[in-house]
């Protein structure tokens, strides 16, 4: 029988819960790295047994940890004792060194003045489609690294930072972050990433050359809405059989392309607010999309105290409210851009966690809800992987 | 012998508990000692100084007898009873909430 282990990124440490593939039994374990910013922990999809995770801690920085048994144990890579010693004889320990290429330079300040670009966390790692040992990391302040040891050393694809359009990105509330990166999965050179407060870019050339993708994005906080860049998308997502269908949540807004990101559309609809942060895809069916509004930038809570998923079995601008399971009165929690996934079974799983600690899982692509656990810290993120 | 007394965290991520104990060849100063550290705990590097500048991270403090030297040049030598062990090397992150 299928089995689902859910792995999820807190403020004070990483939780992976697991259930068989019924998804109504629930075993939790953890704190993994107790008191550290967990931002995300995700497996590979090519060895679901080799888990990746960014520790973070504004005192002692960015570490990363990695799994090869599926999260019972971890590592800091390269920490073996056969690799502790570089060829001088000094040990490498640089699983954690994140040094911007060249002279990193400037982007625009909150303030609308230069500000020096400075390495402050890993938002979001996503391993190859292909590889295991392969990893690329979004970055804040934000840039592109990947690492083809396991996460032993990491070097930048610069030609993103180093866009002509950089001294124009700017940090949204929550930094400057390259929070979002898609994979195509029928083009290994083509990758989607995006950044608030930026904007959507794509490679294709495997992470040499970047293009800004936001032809048709509109926001009204920026001098130019309709600016090249300084966007702030907070997640875009994929289905992977239509790599070139893509789906976006932006700050206001939500948005589809159906050209890779050369044009955008709005598809909120009927939503009772377009702001909000995660956005996901139904595993099998790729018209299937979820958001979870909230009410605006500067209330972090949902419309009308009610925490409601909607979903879209169209595409985009016909919602409806997911609610069964559900708090639907005094309810002030956000679901964060990270926080929300979905598994492989039939039916499709989908889950989310909230800043209040909850984990949600829904069997069934939404039509009810449970909590799996209630009481977590503060939710960053939740990866699904379903097992065999 | 020179004592290290490492902030929680540290301690957690070098899988050590108490204090750290270790020798120090050269003249006893903050980098020595952080060097002689990150030596025996490799995946401690870039959590108490940065990897490239090895600039002492913003919000890590280091104590010795009483006394805040954060400030103080990594290559200032430091007191005997450090030297000796009679006194503990202390590495905190400051206070800050969270």
């Amino acid at each position: 029988m299928s089995k689902v282990r859910v792995l999820v990124g807190t403020r004070k440490g990483a939780f992976i819960l697991t259930a068989d593939g019924a998804r109504k039994r629930w075993k939790v374990s953890g704190p993994h790295f107790a008191g550290w910013e967990i931002y995300h922990v995700k497996g590979s999809p090519v060895d679901p047994n080799r888990i990746y995770a960014s520790q973070t801690s504004a005192w002692f920085g960015q570490v990363i940890q990695r799994s090869d048994d599926g999260g019972k144990t971890w590592h800091t890579p390269g920490s073996s004792p056969d690799e502790l010693k570089s060829p001088d004889g000094m040990p490498k320990g640089e699983s954690n060194k994140f040094v911007y290429d060249g002279i990193p330079g400037t982007h625009q300040w909150y303030d609308g003045t230069q500000h020096p670009w400075e390495f402050k966390r890993v938002w979001h790692l996503e391993p190859s489609l292909h590889d295991p040992e392969h990893v690329y990391a979004g970055v804040e302040d934000a840039a592109l690294f990947q690492s083809k040891d396991g996460g032993k050393s990491w070097n930048e694809l610069s030609g993103l930072r180093q866009h002509d359009t950089g001294p124009k990105w700017q940090p949204g509330a929550g930094g400057m972050c390259l929070h979002t990166i898609l994979l195509d999965p029928q083009d290994q050179k083509r990758i989607f990433v995006a950044i608030s407060a930026a904007g959507a870019f794509r490679t294709d050339d495997g992470g040499t050359t970047w293009k800004p993708i936001n032809h048709g994005l509109h926001s009204e906080y920026i001098p130019d809405p309709a600016a090249e860049v300084g966007h702030c998308v907070h997640r875009i997502a994929m289905h992977s059989s239509r790599p070139n269908t893509l789906f976006m949540q932006k700050h206001w807004d939500v948005m589809r392309s159906d050209d890779s990101g050369n044009s955008w559309r709005e598809v909120s609809g009927n939503l009772p607010s377009d702001f909000g942060f995660p956005i996901d895809v139904h595993a099998h069916e790729p018209e299937t999309i979820y958001v979870v509004p909230i009410k605006s930038d500067s209330e972090h809570y949902p419309p009308n105290r009610r925490l409601r998923v909607y979903r879209s079995r169209t595409g985009g601008n016909e919602w409806e409210a997911l609610t069964k399971g559900l708090p639907q009165r005094n309810c002030y929690v956000n679901v964060l851009r990270d926080a929300m996934s979905v598994d492989s079974l039939d039916p499709c799983g989908i889950y989310f966690g909230t800043t209040g600690g909850q984990v949600y899982t829904s069997p069934d692509a939404g039509d009810s809800w449970k909590p799996i656990v209630r009481d977590l810290p503060a939710v960053l993120s939740v990866e699904v992987q379903t097992l065999p | 012998m020179i004592r290290i007394v490492l902030p929680p965290h540290l301690r957690t991520l070098a899988r050590v508990d108490g204090e750290v104990e270790l020798d120090v060849d050269a003249s006893v100063t903050q980098r020595s000692i952080l060097d002689e550290l990150e030596a025996r705990y490799p995946m401690l590097r870039g959590t108490m100084r940065d990897h490239v500048t090895h600039l002492r991270r913003p919000l890590v403090r280091f104590f010795v007898c009483g006394e805040d030297l954060s400030h103080e040049s990594p290559d200032a030598p430091l007191p005997e009873a450090i030297a000796k062990g009679s006194e503990p090397f202390v590495i905190v992150g400051a206070i800050a909430g969270g």
